[in-house]
């Protein structure tokens, strides 16, 4: 058993707010007049809508399903009606609408009838299949589908607390609250993917919650190990750091193995979950609970900061409210302050990805001072995390030398935001990089299109040159076919000439004849 | 908004300031040990940098209170002013700034874009330009404020007994003369590891510039490679030689050599980018001062070195890429 603790390069220490919403126990929120649950709620696919307007569901009940071998389910958040059907913003920087389903909960909030699976005795492929249908992806934020990533076979599973973002604490809260779910969830997930050890790596700013899923491991361990046949699990207290939060950074930490950004994890043996999406795992396996709601961290201008268990589908504004924002609230982050965006639209729904909501005042955030010019003083490439030359990629992305910028690796890069952070110059390094990746993607693209409009022309002209050799071949050998024919008349014709030229021998008294007969016949 | 929505208090300013900050030490002993003349010569450059960077912002059309407050023209300025003489008529030292601030740096657009250490360039210019003023460098004793003040303000010269040669002139008219480096040393000039007076002035340097490292405003790569390179050729040569070269302490207590070590090849704008590349910079500089410290005609040759080692960055940063994350462990 290895607990060493490895320590990667770069990173930053933001001052991490965590304790403005850290140390209330999770709320319920009351249920809104209305949810909007988007079909789209997975990185890697959709769900079909399987109700219509009108429609009378029960909480839990699916109502769009996963579409393809790569969707996910999505369920009704609370009883109630499907009133609408139709397009709604999304909680997306880019603020375009998606196709939505509306429910009017009918306050009673009745469930449909649990149906657990029991994963001593289910098969594998039950599980997963189940893992897809009751909605399952990435709580982190990432929202990629669970069911893909369980079906891996790996040795080591890694379950991630680290929670490295300033200001959130919803996997806090829930390592502190329900860890035995946490571990559960993380048992039948090693039990699935064959893992030989299971690693949870936490931040050690988050004692409470160790020393929570410490005591979940030692009561669940034992249990796991014989009713599943799963290996050791560990609690590992990794250092706060960001972005240690990152799954290869955190994989690195507790493993030692650095895996390079252009890799997938699953070939170096490992997957990684984290620790909320081990606990929806659980719910969803042991106790028959669909995917119907999750955590949300709500903190920043708010009169009442934070972690609130909130129904899918329940509109931000309408969260906020719940949470007392404060008047001079400027704009709301989704996300941390790291990573998150600026919400467009606060009509746009809690979806299964949306971890944390920031009120942001003036005073909380304020502006970023403006940019100057950069002097290579290397600050950013001490703060990256995957030993990038930021400044590099900067003078490339300024210069539009797109080729300097994949030369210097930009695709490397994961938006982190360490080098605009420690940047002296103020200069907002990640939007060069995303303003170049986003010109070189267009321009791959571009070369796509033009590559095969190049060969859609090449093709055409080469059929339009080969019909026309066929052309000519078959004219030429018409008339070769022609020549040949006439060249035949004329022998026969000549034959003939010859015949009578010979009788004409024999009998001169016929040859004034013959002359007359042939000039008739050319 | 975008991303990262959150900013570390950290400015080039603070950066700039810290500098100037570790140039304190250094500034004390100069005046401990030679007058107060320097000073005059720090206003004089930082007023002509900043006059000069105004001048050229206005011209250039850019906004001229971002980079006048942001440091960089002072830091400029002082480190002109500091490796010029601090007798120098005052003209000269306005010269030695405008050719930093205009052409090393504004002529090739500003505050990080300069291949040229703008200071070494500025010193190169001048040597070139005016080597007798350039030699003339105050001696340790009797030489009071109201005559280095007539000498700066342009009074005349030649009055001997103000004036005295730096240690490393010394050594080289010694050695030009078929003088043994011990015999050399015996001379007044020296003291206990450099040139007399000199040598606190380049242990305040160290000060400043260990402050700098502990603050991690400069890698160490830079000052290690630089002592390095230049103490490995100075060791070498004094172990085969030691008439003729001398030892690898006087080298580094005589000239600019600390000055250089921590605030000149630190120079972020104008070193190579990646450590090891640093690193290879640095060390580069410093062949090529002792090169020109014992072969060549002047006396201090890290001005000349910089300006060579920065022609080379970038082909050092072609050849010392950072390795893509990922790729320097073994896989499992």
């Amino acid at each position: 058993m290895n607990l060493k603790i490895f320590t990667p390069r770069g990173g930053v220490h933001p001052d991490s707010h965590k304790t403005e919403s850290s140390e209330t126990p999770i709320r319920h929120v009351p249920m809104p007049p209305r949810l909007i649950i988007p079909l789209i709620q997975g990185s890697q696919g959709s769900a079909r809508t399987i109700v219509t307007v009108g429609d009378k569901v029960l909480k839990g009940q699916c109502i769009g399903e996963a579409e393809g071998a790569d969707g996910t389910s999505i369920h009704a958040p609370t009883s109630g009606t499907v009133t609408e059907i139709g397009r709604y913003p999304m909680a997306h920087p880019s603020g375009l609408s998606s196709q939505s389903i509306v429910i009017e909960p009918d306050g009673e909030n009745h469930w449909i009838t649990y149906e657990p699976l029991d994963p001593t005795t289910a098969n594998r492929d039950e599980l997963i299949l189940r893992i897809q249908a009751s909605g399952i992806v990435g709580m982190g934020g990432a929202v990629f589908p669970s069911h893909l990533k369980a079906r891996s076979k790996i040795n080591t599973l890694v379950i991630n607390g680290a929670e490295c973002e300033p200001w959130m604490t919803g996997d806090d809260r829930l390592m502190r609250e329900r860890a035995a779910n946490i571990v559960s969830g993380a048992a039948v997930l090693a039990h699935l993917t064959g893992a030989q050890q299971t690693l949870i790596g936490i931040e050690d700013n988050k004692p409470e919650a160790i020393a929570a899923t410490r005591t979940a491991v030692d009561d669940m361990e034992p249990v796991a190990r014989e009713c599943l046949g799963t290996g050791k699990m560990t609690v590992i207290v990794v250092p706060t750091r960001y972005p240690t939060g990152e799954r290869k950074q955190l994989i690195h930490v507790l493993t030692g193995i650095e895996i390079p950004p252009s890799d997938r994890v699953t070939k170096f043996g490992i997957q990684c979950f984290n620790v909320a999406t081990a606990h929806a795992v659980c719910r969803a396996l042991l106790h028959g609970e669909p995917m119907v709601s999750r955590i949300v961290t709500v903190t920043g201008n708010v009169k009442r900061p934070g972690n609130y268990e909130t129904p899918l589908g329940m509109p931000i504004a309408d969260l906020l409210a719940f949470c007392g924002v404060k008047p001079n609230t400027t704009h709301v982050l989704m996300g941390g302050p790291m990573m998150g965006f600026t919400l467009p639209n606060l009509d746009a729904p809690v979806t299964k990805g949306c971890n944390c909501l920031i009120a942001a005042s003036k005073e909380l955030f304020p502006p970023p001072p403006s940019e100057q010019p950069c002097i290579r003083c290397g600050e950013c490439v001490d703060a990256c995390p995957v030993n990038l030359q930021p400044f590099e990629l900067y003078w490339a992305s300024r210069a539009k030398n797109f080729d300097g910028a994949k030369y210097h690796r930009l695709f490397d890069c994961m938006e982190c935001g360490c080098c605009a952070y420690v940047c002296p110059a103020h200069i907002p390094l990640v939007d060069y990089f995303r303003y170049a990746s986003s010109e070189i993607r267009a321009r791959d693209e571009e070369q796509k299109a033009a590559d095969q409009a190049r060969m859609r022309f090449e093709f055409r002209s080469s059929r339009l040159e080969r019909e026309k050799a066929e052309k000519s071949a078959r004219l030429a050998a018409r008339a070769t076919e022609t020549r040949t024919k006439s060249a035949a008349d004329a022998a026969l014709i000549a034959a003939a000439a010859e015949r009578v030229n010979e009788q004409a021998q024999i009998e001169p008294s016929l040859q004034d004849n013959a002359a007359p007969l042939y000039d008739q016949q050319t | 908004m975008t991303s990262p929505h959150i900013r570390q208090p950290a400015s080039v300013q603070r950066v700039m300031t810290t500098v100037l900050v570790a140039l304190l030490p250094g500034i004390a002993a100069y005046v401990w040990q030679f007058g107060a003349g320097i000073l005059v010569n720090l206003v004089i450059a930082t007023v002509s940098a900043l006059a000069a960077e105004a001048l050229v912002l206005r011209l250039r059309k850019r906004p001229l209170w971002v980079t006048l407050s942001d440091g960089s023209a002072i830091v400029t300025a002082w480190l002109v002013a500091l490796i010029l003489p601090s007798i120098a008529p005052w003209w000269l030292t306005v010269a030695g700034v405008l050719v930093a601030i205009i052409g090393a740096k504004h002529l090739y657009g500003g505050i990080g874009q300069n291949p040229f250490n703008p200071a070494m360039a500025a010193y190169c210019a001048m040597i070139v330009a005016y080597p007798a003023l350039m030699s003339q460098w105050p001696s340790v004793d009797g030489v009071d404020f109201a005559t280095q003040l007539h000498l700066i303000l342009g009074g005349s010269r030649g009055i001997d007994g103000i004036t005295g040669a730096t240690a490393l002139d010394t050594m080289r008219t010694g050695l030009h003369n078929l003088g043994n480096v011990q015999d050399i040393l015996t001379s007044n000039t020296f003291g206990y590891a450099g040139g007399r007076g000199w040598e606190w002035i380049a242990a305040g340097y160290v000060v400043g510039g260990v402050f700098l490292l502990a603050r991690r405003i400069i890698p160490w790569s830079l000052p290690l490679g630089f002592i390095v390179g230049m103490g490995v050729m100075a060791s070498v040569s004094y172990l085969i030689a030691p008439e003729s070269f001398p030892s690898p302490l006087f080298h580094f207590a005589s000239g600019g050599t600390m000055l250089a070590a921590f605030f000149i090849v630190t120079d972020p704008v104008t070193c190579a980018s990646s450590p090891l590349g640093k690193f290879i910079f640095a060390l580069g500089v410093g062949i090529i001062t002792w090169v020109i410290r014992a072969f060549g005609v002047y006396p201090d040759g890290i001005a000349f070195a910089v300006l060579l080692m920065n022609i080379c960055v970038p082909f050092i940063n072609r050849a010392t890429p950072l390795a893509p994350a990922g790729q320097r462990k073994d896989r499992p």
